[in-house]
């Protein structure tokens, strides 16, 4: 058996090998084209049509921004010779991909960026179409957009964030900027309430100095301890209940727990805490082998929920992905995320940090990263504004072409 | 049957030189969107840049933060990556 493998083995020599990719967002539609310029045949399988960029929606929900110039298609990558299936996955057997329709996809190796899944049920009374979480670029965004534009002046926002981890980690505390900036400017007898799940956040010096320069009387944060965690909501009467008492709201943006996307947990590729671990050299799944997982869906130890940080790893799983299928042992990587927030226009916040495979997680390099000094002048912030636009121009067309 | 599919996929791929560590998430904001495009740059004056924001030089608003990541040789490897003309 051996020998006659051996054997046949020139014949099937000239094939290149089959990666499938799943999900076409930062980090799937990035893998798909670094997979591409390695030599890799590449498939990759997206449900939707086009894809609506998270970042940068926050600033389509306070007015700032359309929702057009969130959008990106496949076309670039149809045009690079990837193929492209809009299908959804309804499961991953062995070494085959099976799509809604029920025809299968058979593969070398697997790359997987199914992003996240939401549960709003973990709210009782929750019901997303009174009140949206925002929390995937869509009909959400400016569902949550127009009833801003109806709220009367005077009314009430509540925002609620969720417990760690989640996507974004910085997206909350950006979004209540941005409203508070709406309401400053078109509503200004407003008030916006941000409820959160937890008592410490993601450049959070940054938005209380931003905060009190800007929206003094008019954001006002409520941490875990001071009855920040939502235990309930009654939808239909936007009232929103914490451990600590309620609060009646004109306009109610709970954004709730989440875990990896669904097609992870029908694969079997999460763990008990339903997201993902995987290597940190490869983002092979520590579940089943052969399939790779990037972006908000894995467990990536310091590394956090980005955009910036799925496109890296997808650069780096790329590169792995290609090794194992010569034959060759990835080398361990280093990665970097940059996320920028915006406080309002023109005053952008960053945090940054370098990492490095440590006892099976990604871990922060000792003595790099951080964030955007606090007290710094107006032309600094005006500068990480701009680099914001700057990153996510350079970074949509490297994921889409 | 499983070694006569792990050879012919490992045959079919060229070899090409993979990105030193960390080089590749330079194409996150380096890439023409705005910041400065790299390829096509003098390796050596990445090198005195970066080495330069490492040391505190300068006022960037991110590289520092991100220099400090990252050896002198694993800089000088990253500029050479990424200086060459793609």
């Amino acid at each position: 058996m051996l020998g006659a493998a051996l054997l046949a083995a020139p014949a099937l020599a000239q094939a290149a090998p089959k990666v499938v990719v799943i999900g076409g967002g930062f980090g799937g539609a990035a893998a798909a084209r670094a997979l591409h310029r390695l030599g890799v045949s590449v498939t990759l399988v997206e449900r939707d049509a086009t894809y609506l960029s998270c970042p940068f929606s926050n600033a389509v929900i306070a007015g700032l921004r359309e929702m057009e110039a969130q959008r990106f298609g496949y076309d670039g990558l149809r045009r690079e010779g990837i193929a492209v299936v809009h299908q959804a996955a309804r499961t991953v057997e062995d070494r085959r991909v099976v799509l809604a329709d029920g025809d299968a996809l058979p593969f070398d190796r697997l790359v997987m960026a199914p992003g996240i899944a939401l549960h709003p049920d973990a709210i009782p009374g929750l019901d997303t179409e009174a009140m949206p979480h925002a929390w995937r670029a869509g009909p959400q965004t400016l569902l949550l957009r127009r009833q801003l534009e109806a709220m009367e002046d005077g009314g009430l926002v509540v925002l609620s964030a969720p417990a760690n981890p989640y996507r974004c980690p910085p997206g909350p505390y950006e979004r209540a900027s941005l409203i508070a900036h709406y309401l400053k400017t078109h509503k200004p007898r407003s008030k916006l309430i941000l409820l959160d799940a937890k008592d410490a956040f993601s450049k959070q010096k940054l938005f209380e100095e931003a905060w009190a320069a800007l929206y003094p009387g008019l954001l006002e944060w409520v941490p875990l301890s001071s009855g920040g965690k939502v235990v309930e909501v009654d939808a239909a009467a936007r009232v929103v209940r914490t451990e600590f008492g309620e609060h009646q709201a004109a306009v109610a943006n709970i954004i709730p727990p989440q875990s990896a996307g669904r097609i992870a947990q029908a694969a079997g590729l999460t763990d008990r805490s339903g997201w993902c671990a995987v290597d940190p050299v490869s983002f092979e799944s520590r579940q089943r082998p052969g399939i790779h997982l990037i972006g908000d869906a894995i467990i990536a130890g310091a590394m956090p929920k980005s955009a910036f940080a799925a496109h890296a790893q997808a650069l780096v799983c790329a590169e792995a992905v290609a090794a194992l299928l010569r034959g060759e042992a990835p080398a361990p990587p280093k990665l970097i995320n940059t996320c920028y927030s915006l406080v309002e226009p023109g005053y952008g916040i960053s945090i940054a940090g370098v990492y490095q495979p440590k006892d099976g997680l990604l871990a922060d390099v000792p003595g790099a990263g951080g964030t955007s000094a606090l007290g710094a002048p107006p032309a600094v912030r005006a500068a990480e504004a701009g680099y914001a636009e700057d990153w996510f121009h350079t970074v949509t067309a490297d994921a889409f072409g | 049957m499983r070694i006569c599919v792990a050879l012919s996929v490992m045959v079919a791929l060229p070899a090409v030189a993979a990105p030193p560590p960390g080089a590749s998430s330079c194409a996150g904001c380096h890439g023409g969107g705005g910041m400065p495009v790299l390829a096509g740059q003098p390796a050596e004056a990445i090198v005195a840049a970066m080495l330069g924001y490492k040391a505190g030089q300068g006022s960037p608003t991110v590289m520092d933060r991100i220099a400090r990541g990252f050896t002198e040789a694993e800089i000088r490897a990253i500029a050479a990556w990424v200086s060459a003309p793609r």
